[in-house]
């Protein structure tokens, strides 16, 4: 069972609020992800429901009872840092061990549980080695060995990827995903990666400052982001801002629509443009287009890998109705 | 990056340090020839240094008129003593320090170390009078617990900064995976950092092996160390180099071996960690 729920929880550094209080429930099995930009206290809230930072004031439940003061080794929770933060000095047998050491687990249960998770990971052949010789990947996986193997109420990763390079990170995505699917375990995952965010979540939690934006499936937050901030952190490439004229005849103050709703014509649409930049991938063309209809910034639209496009040339866009976002003064979503 | 140095410069580096070094040693050198001199070759003016008769009748004569074993013995039970009782006190100090710092930790730690500035003699009165009160006077427990004092903040700071070394989130792991407070200090955070606390061990034997102030001022008969052991020697029956000579060299030699093979840790431990 890992059933969390933060009720009005907050926490401050000395005069400084970094998270101002706050009610979130992970509901057990769940696999969520705490999403926002650098500095807006997703580590410190992972943090909080670790035990490892006290909090200022509130309460947390872990399956209905009251955590708020239970020490981290008294949670049941189990972490995985993004400095892997594994025992130097002991083999990766050892470091595995430890928390079933500490946990009192009779030695040929440890032994099972081991063979077991080294057997999953890929580590049965560097049981014996030290961490300093291992490879990044194999250091994260020990510390995904080492997390498992005491079978904790829910997992704490916190941004348990962003130190390895970018092929790794797409595997032990996918592992990490695998891995849910077979415990079934609650996991709270910590990203600046709004890509990890929309594959892994099954509940997405976007935060700024502290302060929870939004909380939703990922088709949920990329279909209706509820306001401006979560409209442009959630879609890759980022969504395109339009305002004034265009956005007050639809009654905003500034309307959203994604790069994959636009369609592109050579010949005739809504809005005029020229190409400024066209980045092909293959399968997709990123175009980066100058538009009086965004004099600002410039409008990112995605086509069809053979669609040929070069600087210069006269485009016209035309977005797909039903698919623009409408957000009024305050940054909300108007419906 | 090796950084490029002229051989040239290289060579008067090397000639450089290896006089310092020399003239640091030459007293030590000197006393150690003294030792195997006649009292009659040892005040010779000007001195000889190699061509002179070697002769053991030195030690003989020390080893004839004074125990030296239980000097010996006194000595290395009062500094490992004294070492024992003070990484035990500085390990939780420093981890308190570098792991849960309060605004005041760097006063606390700089006061700590001023009271190395303080002359020892300042409080040989009211130690004196404790020690009466105590009944500890020429004990070995006695001086035990002085010189683990007196060396404390010493080894308080060395440890502090090796564990500043150690990243927190691997004590936090550790919490995370289970371990107690306790557990986390033996099973983490001690292994972890072995060779600061080796150096430290070491730097604090030797220290406490040559403290000669509360060591001769403590003991008389009973627990007198190898410091006494020399003082013994530069006696009221007028002064005899070469005995002196001898005791010293006997009394140096034990320390004089243990840093000779421990080179590495010592040179770590004494720059705080700088050279690795
Ligand atoms: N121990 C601390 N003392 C003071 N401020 C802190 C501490 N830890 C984090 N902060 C501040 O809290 C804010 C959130 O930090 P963090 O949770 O690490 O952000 P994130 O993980 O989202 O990048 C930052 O502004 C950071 O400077
Ligand atoms: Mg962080």
């Amino acid at each position: 069972m890992g059933r969390i729920t933060l009720d009005k929880v907050s926490k401050s550094f000395g005069d400084v609020e970094v998270i101002p209080p706050l009610d979130l429930t992970i509901e057990d099995g769940e696999f969520t992800v705490f999403v926002g930009p650098s500095g807006c206290g997703k580590s410190t809230l992972l943090r909080l429901i670790a035990g490892l930072e006290d909090i200022t004031s509130g309460q947390i439940r872990i399956d209905g009872a009251d955590a708020t003061n239970v020490p981290p080794a008294k949670r049941g929770l189990a972490m995985v840092f993004q400095s892997y933060a594994l025992y130097p000095h002991m083999t990766v047998r050892k470091n595995i061990a430890f928390p079933m050491k500490m946990a009192g687990i009779d030695q040929a249960e440890q032994d099972r549980r081991i063979d077991a998770a080294a057997k999953a990971l890929n580590l049965t052949d560097y049981l014996d080695r030290r961490p300093g010789q291992l490879s990044g990947g194999q250091r994260q996986r020990v510390a995904i060995g080492r997390a498992i193997v005491r079978e904790p109420a829910a997992f704490l990763f916190d941004e348990p990827l962003s130190n390895l390079d970018a092929a790794l990170r797409v595997g032990m995505r996918l592992e990490i995903s695998e891995l849910h699917e077979r415990l079934k375990t609650t996991m709270i995952y910590v990203t600046h990666d709004q890509v990890e965010a929309m594959t892994m979540a099954d509940k997405i939690v976007v935060l700024q400052a502290g302060v929870i934006e939004q909380v939703g499936s990922p088709l949920d937050l990329y279909e209706r982001p509820c306001n401006k901030f979560v409209a442009g952190f959630i879609g890759s490439p980022k969504m395109n801002f339009i305002e004034g004229e265009e956005a007050a005849e639809l009654g905003a103050t500034t309307i959203g629509i994604r790069p994959e709703h636009i369609s592109i014509s050579t010949t005739e649409g809504q809005w005029k443009g020229t190409v400024g930049v066209a980045e092909h991938l293959g399968s997709d063309t990123f175009l980066y287009i100058h538009s009086d209809v965004s004099p600002s910034e410039t409008m990112t639209v995605r086509v069809d890998g053979e669609f040929s496009a070069r600087h210069g040339d006269t485009v016209y866009l035309t977005p797909r109705a039903e698919r623009i976002h409408k957000f009024g003064a305050d940054g909300l979503r108007i419906e | 990056m090796a950084r490029s140095i002229a051989p040239r410069r290289k060579a008067i580096n090397t000639l450089l340090a290896w006089s310092v070094g020399f003239l640091i040693f030459f007293p030590i050198l000197w006393t150690i020839l003294t030792s195997f001199k006649t009292e009659a070759a040892a005040i010779a003016n000007p001195p000889v240094f190699i061509g002179f008769d070697w002769t053991l009748e030195n030690y003989q004569a020390v080893m004839e008129r004074s125990n030296y074993s239980r000097f010996l013995w006194n000595s290395i039970v009062i500094a490992g003593g004294s070492t024992v009782l003070g990484i035990l006190i500085a390990i939780p100090a420093a981890w308190s320090m570098a792991f849960v710092p309060s605004k005041r930790t760097k006063d606390i730690l700089l006061w700590m170390l001023s009271t190395k500035m303080l002359p020892a003699v300042g409080v040989l009165y009211p130690i004196y009078l404790l020690f009466i009160k105590f009944g500890m006077l020429d004990t070995k427990i006695g001086l035990m617990i002085v010189l683990m004092l007196i060396n404390l903040p010493i080894i308080v700071w060395m440890l502090y900064t090796y564990f500043k070394e150690i990243p927190g989130e691997i004590l936090e792991a550790a919490r995370m995976d289970g371990a107690t407070l306790r557990e986390e200090v033996i099973y983490i955070l001690t292994p972890m950092a072995i060779p600061g606390i080796a150096s430290t061990l070491l730097l604090n034997v030797i220290l406490a092996w040559n403290e000669a102030f509360w060591t001769l001022n403590l003991t008389a008969a009973k627990a007198a160390p190898l410091t006494a052991f020399i003082a013994s020697y530069s006696s009221p029956e007028g002064l005899f180099y070469a005995k002196l000579s001898a005791a010293s060299t006997m009394a140096i030699a034990p320390i004089l071996i243990l840093g000779w093979f421990s080179q590495k840790q010592l040179v770590s431990g004494l720059t705080f960690g700088a050279v690795k």
